[in-house]
């Protein structure tokens, strides 16, 4: 696993020096705020409403980092040097897993106290709601790390992502909308069916780190 | 032996394969058409009319069996992926495609036939309140995107792996996929927990097994086919190649799969 740690490092320190793509999600997140507050013509927003605009702003941020995640290892020839290097070819899943959770951790430290600012009549339920946000992480970067790397090494690129993403990640947004729909509730966090869907978003991100750990080395086959 | 001699011998042989795998197609294809006839006779002239919907309940024996037969197809093609990333073995990879490919149009099917009965039973094309048609629909755009998978990948055994590695992961997200919604619809509206068959008078329930019987031999029919059709062009432009190699070969589809060499 020392593999992993280092490119997990060496993918972290490359962000913090050129800043590509953290900066971007959250001017990107922000942004799509003000276009919900527009769109919808709302000023504050509770429920099923407050839980769509934040999955969805999340959803599609996370979109831009898992476009993002390969190109230096497709341009750089990183994906040769990974295939060349005496490592086990897994390592770069789990760096990069680690690395997208950071970076959409890291996204949501900003954006979710700034969608309360701007929509949250009460904040009570935030706390919970970073949980619930840690289990969605985790299953956006186990199922993005490898659609990722389909197309990384495809010709559509950016354009084959999301549409394998997308669908994939169905079952997992209804878990995460049905988990903070009551957390934002109007009149303060409930929790009557959090449990069950905090399961389903556990058994999510368990069945797809472990497709993801099982099937990896063939995608870097050469 | 001469090389020409040779050569013939090469010839003859793989036309005896060509013709080899005809019978039990036809066989299956006769089997389909009785067993789907009778399956359509017993709908219209032995099952008796839904007390509620009338007629237009007799779609359940078309929509059904079509969909769970393209579920089936998927879970298959999981199967054979597996297979072809252990293996390596090209052949999977092409049962692989073609179990998607044919769940991908029996689910065109299904979602047609589903989006004409919720027309008819409720009035609308589409109806969110029907769990099982929501998941499929998911399902259903998820396999969709395997055709530009394909397509996007230019070298041959890259495209087979990341298929391969799709249909695994597809495979996996089906049965979540159906729980999730499953467990969505039953905040929204409390349904009793019944399995589709659950209540069903036993006529219903013959013409239902026959139903699906048929529809299970079409698509292992149209699959049998599609592999052999798929042998079949790979053998032609092989012998043309062997008769003439000044010939130019037919140019081979981008997305499907490459026929892998038997010899």
């Amino acid at each position: 696993m020392s593999a992993a740690r280092v490119i997990l490092v060496k993918d972290l320190r490359i962000e913090l020096r050129t800043l590509q793509s953290l900066p971007a999600m959250a001017l990107f997140a922000v942004t799509t705020f003000v276009i919900f507050r527009f769109g919808l013509d709302r000023t504050s927003l509770e429920g099923s409403l407050a839980t769509g605009v934040l999955l969805v702003t999340i959803l599609f941020a996370a979109l831009l980092a898992i476009n993002r995640l390969f190109v230096a290892e497709r341009d750089e020839g990183g994906f040769d040097a990974i295939r060349l290097a005496p490592v086990d070819p897994t390592s770069l899943f789990v760096a990069k897993v680690l690395a997208l959770l950071t970076y959409l951790a890291i996204l949501e430290l900003i954006a979710v106290p700034v969608f309360a600012g701007f929509f949250l009549d009460d904040a009570a339920g935030l706390l919970p709601l970073a949980g619930i946000l840690l289990l969605l992480d985790l299953g956006l970067a186990a199922t993005g790390a490898v659609v990722s790397t389909i197309g990384a090494n495809s010709r559509a690129r950016d354009l084959l992502t999301p549409l394998i993403l997308l669908p994939l990640l169905v079952p997992l947004m209804i878990a995460a909308a049905g988990a903070c729909e009551p957390l934002l509730a109007a009149g303060g966090p409930e929790y009557g069916d959090v449990g069950q869907w905090v399961l389903t978003m556990a058994l999510y991100d368990l069945l797809f780190l472990l497709v993801g750990y099982a099937t990896y080395e063939f995608l870097l086959e050469d | 032996m001469s090389n020409e001699d040779h050569h013939q011998h090469t010839l003859l042989s793989q036309l005896k394969l060509l013709t080899r795998r005809m019978p039990s197609l036809q066989v299956l294809a006769f089997a389909t058409v009785a067993v789907l006839g009778i399956a359509f006779a017993m709908v219209f002239f032995y099952a008796p009319n839904d007390a509620d919907q009338g007629f237009i309940q007799k779609i359940f024996y078309v929509h059904v069996p079509i969909a769970i037969c393209a579920l089936i197809g998927f879970v298959v093609a999981a199967f054979h992926a597996i297979r072809h990333l252990r293996t390596g073995d090209p052949i999977h990879d092409v049962r692989s495609y073609v179990a998607i490919h044919m769940g991908v149009i029996f689910g065109t099917a299904a979602l047609l036939t589903g989006a004409i009965w919720a027309r008819a039973a409720w009035g609308k094309w589409w109806v969110w309140e029907e769990p099982t048609l929501v998941s499929f629909l998911i399902v259903y755009l998820l396999y969709a995107t395997y055709y530009p998978l394909r397509y996007s990948i230019e070298d041959r055994e890259r495209q087979a792996r990341y298929a391969s590695v799709f249909a695994i992961t597809a495979g996996a997200f089906v049965p979540l996929n159906f729980m999730a919604v499953r467990l969505a619809e039953s905040l929204v509206h409390p349904r009793v927990f019944a399995t589709a068959d659950g209540g069903l008078p036993p006529e219903m329930l013959l013409t239902f097994l026959v139903s699906i019987t048929g529809m299970a031999l079409l698509f292992i029919t149209l699959t049998r086919f599609e592999m052999s059709a798929k042998m079949t062009k790979g053998q032609i432009s092989r012998l043309r190649r062997a008769l003439d190699s000044e010939a130019p070969a037919a140019p081979p589809s981008r997305i499907a799969p490459a026929v892998p060499n038997e010899t």
